[in-house]
């Protein structure tokens, strides 16, 4: 367990609620507590079928669902992690790495690819929350300017999938930096006006929300994830008071003006290609 | 002066005491009061400066956030006496935490912005402990756009312990506040350096800081948490503090090892809140000289500068 899921512990249940059962075939949802049989789940996106939750997925898995099949070319692949502070905690950090590594299977806890949605070419990117919470380190910063800086190239849209608890302290200031780098690569983008769609996934706090994820053109939302600068956790301390229930949830950032809309996971591919074919003056896209 | 010393600083406190006393003694006493004194001041100095020179990371924490440090508005009383404080983000409030205005040094006019903290605790409470909200990042971003418009150079202090977490500041878009800063900052069409006086928390202070010349004076800390937030996550005690400080090098020196900032400004003799006055001088010419060598590149060069270096942030391995 990643500190930031011992932090925010993940809605998805994960070992201790389907151990019971026999592993990958029955999964419990962590709202209704339905019963829900896996390849069915898979079918529907990791969507409860029952009472519409959004489960977590992984980076690799969001962007498959999400783009068309064919053609599609990874960024950065080659990058990986270093080292630069010698940090250690209780453990060190190359250790955390190399964990975290082999139980992903990514180098690090972003994924970038250039593809096609609904025919359109674009660049998407996701971050793997199973990866250090999803924290932002050099290796991700880099990626995705990479990203942006191929979408700006080519003049084909970004969009990025966030699933993050921020800054990765591990490697300090240079975590710190990477929110002024998306943000300067995104500033590039804006100049040349290439859409940049923003899609908040539970959850999505500190550095990361507070950088490229609150920039896009169209900020979306998924049901119900967690979106907020600070964790819900460090308010709580700071303002000695109950937080009322809803609070940084994607409703209460629609309520508020901080995004545009929250859509429904089985539809993200066809809204957002309808959102980017409007920004091109095209006709609707066939699904 | 009550100088507030710091627990290291005990000895050095002692002696000041000591020096003190001597010179209630007065004159009728058999030795040489004004001899004795010159030798323990110097005596103080040498210990006082013993004391600096191996000072720890989590020592530095402490000076950066000490009580009697000058804040924004003390330089600017000093390096731009004709300082004017513009107010507001013209849609929700004024953030005391965050002041900005126009001020002159050597004739310059230039947009000055910095985070504000109190010195007594009604001010403390007035200005948030210098954390800002997101009115105070849109007011800054106002007072950017405004700096641009009228071509003067932009100068940021940088003292805070990080972005305010609270309820209010949730609802009103702290997230969006501070992303949209940076990303104002990385295109804005005029010169900008950023001077680390004090704490550099976070988020909530690189959200002034992007800049074409990034200042930290000595005794000045900037890190990507506070180390007892580090601590707490990371080692699960907020005691910790003085091992994450270490651990995230957060001083100027060490910063400035990993080529992140561009120039450390040395404090007088046992740090700025000694000798405010020659503290504000050696900013006052730092700012000169950076800004002199960021206009002399024109927009278009210092914009290519600024991207690249952003572009450059981070270490990583490319197979």
């Amino acid at each position: 367990m990643s500190w930031f899921e011992k932090l925010m512990p993940s809605r998805i249940s994960t070992e201790k609620r389907t151990r019971s059962v026999p592993q990958g075939v029955w999964i419990k949802c962590a709202k209704c507590d339905a019963q829900l049989y896996r390849t069915e789940l898979e079918r529907n996106l990791y969507v409860c079928p029952k009472c519409d939750h959004h489960m977590r997925i992984g980076a690799r898995e969001r962007i498959e669902v999400f783009l068309d099949d064919e053609s599609q070319e990874e960024i950065g692949a080659n990058l990986e992690p270093l080292d630069p502070l010698k940090f250690r905690d209780s453990k060190r950090y190359r250790d955390r790495l190399s964990q975290a590594q082999k139980s992903t299977g990514e180098k690090d806890a972003l994924v970038a690819i250039a593809g096609k949605l609904l025919g359109r070419p674009v660049v998407v990117c996701a971050f793997e929350f199973k990866f250090m919470g999803g924290s932002m380190g050099s290796v991700v910063g880099e990626r995705f300017a990479r990203a942006a800086r191929h979408s700006a190239e080519h003049e084909i849209p970004l969009i990025s999938f966030s699933a993050s608890g921020g800054a990765r302290m591990q490697e300090a200031l240079f975590s710190l930096l990477q929110m002024a780098k998306t943000s300067a690569a995104l500033a590039v983008l804006g100049e040349k006006r290439i859409p940049f769609v923003s899609v908040l996934t539970d959850p999505t706090t500190g550095g990361v929300s507070a950088s490229l994820a609150m920039l896009g053109d169209v900020n979306v939302a998924e049901p119900r994830a967690l979106i907020g600068f600070a964790g819900p956790r460090v308010i709580e301390q700071t303002v000695r008071q109950k937080l009322p229930e809803g609070f940084q949830r994607s409703e209460f950032l629609l309520a508020h003006g901080a995004v545009d809309m929250i859509v429904d996971r089985r539809e993200m591919r066809e809204q957002i290609a309808d959102l980017l074919a409007k920004f091109a003056h095209q006709p609707r896209p066939a699904a | 002066m009550d100088l507030k010393f710091l627990e290291f600083e005990q000895p050095i406190a002692e002696l000041e005491a000591k020096i003190d006393e001597l010179r209630f003694v007065g004159d009728d006493s058999e030795i040489n009061i004004n001899e004795e004194v010159a030798r323990l001041k110097e005596k103080s100095r040498s210990l006082t400066k013993t004391i600096f020179d191996k000072l720890s990371a989590w020592q530095i924490a402490q000076i950066a956030r000490h009580p009697m440090r000058p804040y924004t508005l003390d330089y600017l009383e000093v390096i731009a006496p004709d300082f004017q404080e513009l107010h507001g983000d013209r849609m929700y409030a004024d953030d005391p935490a965050i002041v900005g205005g126009i001020g002159r040094i050597d004739g310059r006019a230039i947009m000055f912005i910095g985070h504000q903290k109190g010195r007594d605790t009604k001010e403390r409470v007035r200005r948030n402990y210098g954390m800002p909200k997101p009115e105070g990042y849109r007011k800054a971003q106002r007072l950017m756009r405004l700096a641009e418009k009228f071509s003067l150079p932009i100068v940021t202090f940088i003292d805070t312990p990080g972005a305010y977490p609270g309820v209010g500041a949730e609802e009103r878009g702290q997230s969006e506040a501070i992303a949209f800063s940076l990303y104002l900052m990385a295109g804005l069409k005029t010169p900008i350096v950023s001077v680390v006086i004090g704490e550099g928390g976070s988020g909530g202070a690189l959200a002034i800081g992007v800049s074409d010349r990034l200042l930290m004076l000595q005794y000045a800390i900037y890190s990507v948490i506070s180390p007892e937030g580090c601590a707490s996550i990371l080692w699960k005690s907020a005691e910790k503090a003085e091992e994450a400080a270490e651990a995230m090098r957060i001083t100027a020196a060490n910063l400035s090892e990993f080529g992140l900032t561009d120039e450390v400004l040395p404090e007088p003799l046992g740090a700025a809140h000694r000798d405010p006055s020659a503290m504000a001088e050696i900013i006052r010419n730092a700012i000169l000289k950076h800004l002199d060598d960021v206009e002399a590149l024109g927009i278009d060069e210092m914009l290519a500068q600024r991207q690249a270096r952003l572009a450059s942030f981070g270490q990583y391995k490319e197979n």
